[in-house]
């Protein structure tokens, strides 16, 4: 094989390949031994330990319902965060300066500030402006701040997206004599949320892992808030972290996974502009930073 | 209006402010380096290496950032002992563990970046390289890796940003940073809507300028192809 970096590999390149082979390899061993003795001397290996995993009970009582708080509060900001982002993302797009100019004030606001800030100011609103039930008030204040965050991220996808169509599907639907609003509604939008789907799944990971915030900073019994009280229970920290980082990472994995694969397709249709917005253009650093890495529009840079 | 900031002196809101940047300038510089790394590894022709980079970049992007910014504190220092050359100072040793929770997160994200501005560089021009005769650190000095870092400033840009709002997470740990002093006065006092604007303002101050800065950067460097 062969790169920019290197070439096929010839005698002595293939020597010096088994030497760092086999150097890394002891450096890896060593740092997997640490991990083990060290948990073997502060008793984290102990079946005891990791027995709760095997029984219904740690999965009835605290795994599973924090799971299932985790999508809730992930699967509502998604279904309130699109739509407000197709209008935000349209607004923003429109050819009245009055309409333009709030929409992209709000969209690049809300992108510049940390999602946790928003979370906890909506919980404080919540407190003492709402009548909201104190056991509730958790989900309502994660999902304000995760649709307030990526409301204004998923504008930013749909901008791109409308934008990443050919010139000539405007330019036709404007020389058949339709309007600006039927333009978009019948010909752009259609195609720009197809070539956005996959921007859109990748997007839910971030609001998966975003979610975990509200567990620590706001007591939303989310899985890492599950976790704790697992923990508390079975004394078992280290096997506790482990299995919730294994359900999130298998989680996220098959939405990452989805959205490839419906990446893939979408590419290979004959009906689509070949317009794709790969999850590759939304950095899921916590942070949709699309107007950056796809160079669109003043100031996409946040 | 502003008066009820004089009662917090400990840290006061540039205090916490100063935190946050000290917090976001140490993770940078950490998560450049060990990003770095794991890219090397990554396009590295042993393929243990590579297989190690993929893992790590895909299974700590998979995991929330809170998720591993808690287990530092309660299981690196608690169970395994890790307390960063602080036992003792609490306060320094919550920095720290979150300083090394952040490098470790962001450190995945900076290794795809500096992959993918490899991957900008076409491979007939490492192939004319070699074909004129020059040698494999030469190749690396004068045409790749040039072009690569001057691809990067963008994305890297974004990863910087993200990191600083992300800092935000070291207050699940007790780190007094921007986000755990805003928690606190916005608890104590009654006007939320200001306090909430201050702190908004306060992001908006740090990630504003340098998007701005490193997007032009990136627009200047940026090679035309």
């Amino acid at each position: 094989m062969t790169s920019v970096l290197y070439d096929a590999p010839g005698p002595r390149a293939k020597r010096r390949n088994v030497l760092f082979s086999v150097v890394f390899f002891v450096l890896l061993a060593l740092l997997l031994w640490w991990v083990w003795q060290t948990m073997d001397d502060k008793g984290q290996l102990k079946w005891a330990l990791w027995k709760p995993f095997t029984t219904s009970e740690a999965w009835t009582t605290y795994l599973l319902p924090g799971l299932a708080d985790t999508l809730k509060a992930a699967a509502l900001s998604m279904v309130i965060a699109l739509p407000l982002g197709a209008v935000l993302g349209i607004a923003r797009m429109s050819d009245h300066r009055w309409v333009r100019i709030p929409a992209g004030a709000v969209v690049e606001f809300f992108r510049a500030i940390p999602v946790l800030l928003l979370m906890l100011f909506a919980n404080e609103f919540y407190v003492r402006s709402t009548g909201i039930p104190s056991d509730e008030r958790p989900l309502y204040a994660v999902v304000t701040g995760l649709v307030l965050y990526n409301a204004s991220v998923l504008a930013e996808v749909v901008r791109a997206g409308i934008l990443s169509l050919p010139k000539g599907q405007s330019e036709a639907a404007m020389a058949i004599g339709l309007r600006k609003s039927q333009t978009m509604t019948t010909i752009l939008l259609p195609q720009a949320v197809t070539a956005m789907l996959p921007a859109i799944v990748s997007q839910l990971v971030v609001i998966v892992k975003d979610t975990a915030l509200g567990g620590v900073m706001l007591g939303f019994t989310e899985l890492l808030n599950t976790r704790s009280t697992l923990a508390a229970n079975y004394a078992n920290v280290i096997p506790s972290f482990i299995v919730v980082a294994v359900i999130f990472i298998v989680l996220n994995f098959i939405l990452t996974s989805f959205a490839s694969w419906l990446e893939g397709r979408l590419r290979r249709s004959k009906r689509s502009t070949g317009a794709v917005l790969g999850a590759d253009k939304v950095d899921d650093v916590n942070a949709a930073e699309v107007g950056g890495t796809y160079g669109t529009g003043a100031g996409g840079t946040i | 209006m502003f008066d009820f900031l004089s009662d917090y002196d400990d840290p006061t809101l540039l205090g916490a402010f100063w935190v946050t940047v000290q917090l976001t300038v140490l993770s940078a510089i950490g998560s450049l380096i060990w990003g770095t790394l794991l890219a090397a590894m990554r396009v590295s022709p042993v393929p243990l290496m590579r297989g190690f980079g993929t893992a790590y970049v895909n299974i700590v992007r998979n995991i929330p950032l809170t998720v591993i910014i808690v287990f530092t504190s309660l299981g690196l220092a608690n169970i395994f002992g890790v307390t960063m050359g602080a036992p003792d100072d609490f306060e320094a040793k919550a920095f720290r563990l979150a300083v090394l929770g952040l490098v470790a997160y962001t450190a995945a994200f900076v290794c795809e970046a500096i992959r993918s501005g490899i991957n900008t560089v076409p491979v007939g021009q490492a192939e004319a390289a070699r074909a004129i005769g020059l040698s494999f650190s030469q190749i690396l000095r004068l045409v790749v890796l040039p072009q690569a870092f001057r691809s990067v400033v963008g994305p890297l840009a974004n990863v910087l940003i993200a990191l600083t709002k992300n800092t935000t997470v070291a207050a699940a740990i007790g780190v007094a940073e921007a986000a755990l002093l805003m928690k606190e006065m916005i608890e104590n006092e009654a006007q939320t809507v200001l306090i909430g604007a201050i702190f908004a303002f306060g992001f908006v101050v740090l990630t504003l300028p340098t998007g701005l800065i490193l997007g032009w950067l990136s627009k200047r460097l940026a090679v035309k192809r």
